[in-house]
């Protein structure tokens, strides 16, 4: 894997621009966060999860948290990765299935009970589950949950997961990837849109 | 041996957000000591991390709770420049108290108030929720904090100007981003892979 700062990529960030310098002011920050996207996505050890897999299951969290950049990014790797044209194709359909406004979700009931949010129940398609196989469907239900609806995880979820297949250490490693790219897409997002500050600046500046 | 999850049919889990301290319990096993290679324990970064289930259990891929663990100290912890530590605190807490996330809301609600010194401030976000009346800095931050956490994402310029207009510095902002950012990742774990444990009684 080629090894460009990834943030920088994705949020479109010059060389030498007023944010790549204020990135500097945060170096360990950038270089690290640099280091868990190659942790996730080119680690040592696949024993667990493979690199296809960890490249679907980005492909669908990019896809609900709903920019197209950065789920172009993933969808091509996934794609790079060789699985079927059947897999991609799943995915993108189920995240136009799984989309919705986060996040909601229930409290342990008490004072917190009237802030509860009801939102949309999310399965993967019968027709797509031969394709994606019983792993990868449970690992996209449960990246659905992650990004969606936090509070409503519990042990069933992570029992489901075991029921398929996936070991302990798997599924620390599949928390990770959706919690890191719920991460990595808010700094992109919330980058992009003060760089696009920094260039209205310079055009308020000019006038 | 067959994986299982762990469950704790007699905890009482906390219900409401506070800024007392939790106990967390995993629904997965934690690598015990013995367990741990130096793999492992790098991956720990700190040795007294050994003690905590948390980090004992994310501790089964070392090398992304390494990365992670470094991003997160600088995130919080180099205040040579940019948002002082109260403030980042404060995007900590916000972002944990739009997820969902009691254990992490009282956490950095506590480091917050013992950075800040103010309490009634910090007890506002915890009962009021994101939309507390605080003064208009923390406001801007909270407003900043929340739009940022939402799937899709709500932030847009309009929540730099309030940033600005509060006085935070551009690389203040940046503090905001990613101190919002972090918190999506730790949430996520922290509610997906244990429960909260109320308070100790007080002795």
């Amino acid at each position: 894997m080629s090894n460009p700062d990834i943030i920088d990529e994705l949020a479109g960030i010059v060389v030498g621009s007023r944010l790549d310098l204020i990135r500097y002011d945060r170096v360990e920050a950038r270089d690290n966060a640099q280091k868990s996207y190659l942790a996730l996505f080119d680690p040592d050890d696949q024993s667990d999860v493979s690199v296809r897999d960890r490249f679907a299951i980005a492909s669908f969290v990019a896809g609900l948290h709903g920019d197209d950049r950065v789920t172009r990014h993933y969808l091509a790797q996934l794609d790079a990765e060789k699985p079927s044209k059947a897999v991609s194709s799943a995915i993108e359909h189920e995240v136009q299935q799984g989309k919705a406004s986060g996040p909601y979700g229930a409290y342990p009931a008490g004072p917190l009970t009237r802030e509860n949010v009801t939102g949309p129940a999310y399965r993967v398609a019968a027709a797509n589950r031969d394709v994606l196989g019983s792993k990868l469907t449970a690992a996209l239900e449960h990246a659905h949950l992650l990004v969606l609806h936090p509070r409503d995880a519990g042990p069933a979820a992570l029992q489901a997961l075991l029921d398929t297949g996936w070991s302990t250490t798997g599924i620390v490693t599949l928390s990770q990837i959706v919690a890191f790219l719920a991460f990595q897409i808010r700094v992109v997002v919330g980058l992009r849109v003060l760089d696009r500050k920094f260039a209205a600046d310079r055009l308020d500046a000019a006038e | 041996m067959t994986d299982q999850v762990i469950t704790y049919p007699d905890n009482i889990e906390p219900n409401v957000f506070t800024r007392e301290e939790l106990g967390w319990v995993p629904w997965l096993q934690p690598l015990s000591e013995d367990e741990l290679t130096d793999r492992h324990r790098a991956g720990l970064v700190d040795p007294s991390r050994a003690k905590s289930p948390y980090f004992m259990l994310l501790a089964r891929d070392p090398d992304i709770l390494a990365a992670r663990t470094k991003t997160d100290k600088d995130i919080f912890y180099n205040t040579k420049t940019g948002l002082p530590r109260a403030e980042r605190e404060i995007a900590a807490a916000a972002t944990s108290r739009t997820n969902g996330c009691i254990f992490c809301a009282s956490v950095h609600a506590r480091f917050a108030w013992q950075h800040s010194k103010r309490s009634d401030d910090v007890q506002k976000l915890l009962g009021e929720g994101i939309y507390a009346d605080i003064d208009p800095s923390w406001n801007a931050i909270i407003d900043a904090s929340a739009a940022l956490t939402k799937t899709p994402q709500g932030f847009t310029e309009s929540h730099i100007d309030e940033l600005r207009r509060a006085g935070l510095d551009d690389v203040a902002i940046v503090d905001v981003i990613n101190g919002a950012a972090f918190f999506n990742w730790a949430n996520r774990l922290m509610l997906s892979l244990g429960e909260p444990t109320p308070p100790a009684a007080a002795a």
